[in-house]
């Protein structure tokens, strides 16, 4: 039978929520928010990343009612994120200003500022650690003592922001075309669905907020084989992008009157393409063209993932589905793919009969068709 | 933090919004309108679509109904409810003459709906040419040139795979000679009941970003040939188990009660119906 007889579903459900928090509490432990948000910074990163609302401790709170799950992380989220009311958007952000915590380039040995390693995982040798199942707050006390003693970060005046972008140094070289700023406001894509073709802002932000892993894949495809696209990282950067926004009661608005409100901490990746350019009289010369990824957070595969999107949805290869907007665009999102696959578990019975219907029907009339259509070919033979 | 949501969970600004939308599809019916879906607290393919159209209508006044696959008491159906009342507190019922809105997923009540009763479908799939063709911008040029050859050629196609046109629920329908329109996959059954119809008729699709509408009194005819006529699921002979019903969409059930024979019985779908059925009887 059914999921519901007549009624009853309601007491069903009910019990299935309990279930639900049983799960949840059945140890007789509970995880501190303060705790997630401490120790899980990457998972924040992804949940922000994915549910385009840049918040550690509503992402906290995401994540442990998710018990860590990061689509239903998400998904939380963006509901959320439903009920906000759009009060300001804020000044042109430049990723010139980030206060940079990390910064590397694979184009060259030594950049302009520096190489900056930063925090990443890259450098580790990837075995588990089973000291850290003695782990105290204590032992993290001192080791940031011993850390700040170490570093001397007091006395490091290194400059970390308005550093100057890799590709720049190409552009002065001549390696690398100039671009002119495009000032047209972007379009939103939460405040209009997007239609096709898109504009970049629109592809840039589908992207932006597309499942971490929808992202790799399909960006690893274009890598690998479909368009076989093999960039270079130019730069990526990790770090603090401070956030202003005009004073809302003035007309005339000088970057002096704009208010700060917060820095959000980003990845950006910046990646070079070799492409082809037709020249007169039929000859090529290469040059060239730039991916371009971003995201929340500390995200580096999907940042770079993102560049290669970028990069194949604006040349638009109609050979390959990774080059194909709709293909891209309409299939990365977390919370619509998780949702329409999870809605197969909702019960079809109505659809399924009318199904059953034009199955017995088809084959109650469809018999001498079949004798038909299996004897054609033999007559050809 | 605390938080209490607003009035129907969106803020205002949002709700107009969508009504704007509402209003365009009504004004062009059978044309998908775009619109900005929102995230919902429910997932994405669970009836988003339809449920951000009850929330931007609902109103202090209004009684609701939500049905799912015609139960109004099924998983998802109790889910929508549940939320719509947690964030209005309106009065819901599963009588369906006493609604003023509607909610449903793949099926139109069986008690015929009235002039100012308003019935919300949730839409999976709103392209109902996406069969044949998979890209949007593609559909979108089809329908502006009203091209609609593709739609004809896969019930012709299937007339001559299987002797006759074996769509399931979902049959395109044709909108005051104009769109061609999926009908959210109701059954074949309740096609019928989406011409003239009294109400005035919404379908959103959430995922899809979608609004569409029929207003009241809107010309709605299957697509069929004249030597091919449409057909509804047939429950000739078979009545409901339960109400004695005859002449309405029944489900089918594996009787264990019958012992080892395992006998088929039916029911009706729409539970909202068979109830007001069985409570008029015992009156």
């Amino acid at each position: 039978m059914g999921y519901v007889a007549v009624k009853g579903g309601t007491i069903a459900i009910e019990e299935s929520i309990k279930r639900l928090t049983y799960e949840r509490l059945k140890q007789g432990k509970v995880i501190d928010v303060d705790r997630i948000e401490a120790g899980m910074r990457c998972l924040i990163d992804q949940v922000m990343s994915e549910s385009s609302l840049y918040s550690e401790s509503l992402a906290a709170t995401a994540i442990k009612q998710a018990e860590g799950n990061p689509e239903e992380a998400v998904f939380l989220m963006r509901a959320y994120r439903s009920t906000l009311p759009r009060k300001h958007y804020s000044r042109i952000v430049r990723s010139e200003d980030m206060v940079v915590e990390r910064r590397i380039s694979a184009c060259f040995k030594d950049i302009p500022g520096g190489q900056i390693l930063g925090a990443a995982f890259d450098y580790t040798q990837r075995l588990l650690d089973f000291e850290l199942n003695e782990e105290t707050d204590e032992d993290a006390i001192i080791w940031l003592h011993e850390y700040a003693l170490e570093s001397g970060a007091e006395n490091d005046h290194t400059v970390l922001d308005g550093l100057p972008k890799v590709l720049d140094y190409l552009r002065e070289e001549g390696l690398l075309a100039a671009c002119e700023d495009n000032d047209t406001e972007p379009d939103d894509v939460t405040k209009e669905s997007i239609q096709f073709p898109t504009s970049r802002s629109q592809r840039l932000q589908i992207l932006t907020r597309g499942q971490t892993g929808a992202v790799t894949s399909l960006g690893y495809a274009a890598l690998r084989s479909y368009g076989a696209l093999h960039p270079t990282v130019g730069e990526l950067r990790i770090g603090n992008l401070p956030v202003y926004v005009d004073n809302p009661f003035t007309e005339e608005n000088e970057d002096e009157n704009a208010y700060y409100i917060g820095a959000i901490k980003v990845t950006e990746v910046e990646s070079l393409f070799p492409v082809c350019k037709q020249m007169k009289h039929g000859e090529k010369e290469i040059e060239f063209g730039i991916g371009y990824g971003i995201c929340y957070g500390q995200n580096e595969t999907k940042a770079i993932a993102m560049s290669i999107l970028d990069h194949c949805l604006e040349t638009g290869n109609p050979e390959y589905p990774t080059h194909n907007e709709e293909f891209v665009l309409l299939h990365i999102d977390s919370v619509e793919s998780t949702g329409f696959i999870s809605h197969l578990k909702l019960p079809h019975y109505v659809t399924f009969q009318s199904e059953l219907d034009s199955v017995r029907k088809s084959k109650k009339g469809g018999k001498s068709k079949e004798r038909e259509s299996v004897e054609e070919p033999r007559h050809e033979n | 933090m605390r938080i209490n949501y607003n009035f129907a969970f969106f803020d205002e600004s949002s709700k107009r919004e969508i009504r704007r939308a509402i209003l365009k599809a009504i004004a062009i019916p059978g044309y998908q309108v775009p619109f900005a879906s929102r995230e919902m607290p429910i997932a994405r393919g669970w009836g988003t679509g339809g449920l951000q159209l009850t929330l931007s209508l609902v109103g202090k006044e209004d009684i609701l109904k939500v049905m799912d696959q015609g139960s109004d008491e099924s998983v998802n159906a109790v889910n929508i409810k549940k939320l719509i009342t947690k964030t209005t507190g309106i009065k819901v019922t599963h009588d369906t003459g006493e609604a003023s809105i509607i909610q449903s997923r793949h099926r139109i009540p069986e008690i015929p709906l009235q002039e100012g009763q308003i019935l919300v479908l949730q839409v999976p799939l709103p392209e109902p040419l996406r069969y044949y063709e998979p890209s949007e911008y593609e559909t979108k040029k089809l329908h502006a040139e009203q091209e609609y050859s593709g739609a004809w050629l896969m019930l012709f196609e299937q007339i001559m795979n299987y002797g006759n046109m074996a769509t399931g629920a979902d049959h395109p329908v044709m909108v005051h000679g104009r769109y061609v329109m999926a009908p959210s996959p109701i059954p074949r059954f309740d096609n019928p009941k989406l011409n003239r119809s009294k109400a005035l008729i919404l379908f959103g699709a959430g995922r899809e970003k979608k609004v569409y509408a029929l207003p009241p009194y809107t010309q709605v005819v299957s697509l069929a040939f004249d030597d091919y006529p449409f057909e509804v699921e047939s429950f000739h002979n078979k009545c409901c188990r339960l109400c004695g019903a005859t002449g309405v969409y029944l489900d089918e059930f594996i009787d264990e009660g019958t012992g080892a024979t395992g006998a088929t019985t039916y029911q009706c779908n729409d539970m909202g119906f068979c109830l007001h059925n069985l409570n008029q009887k015992s009156r």
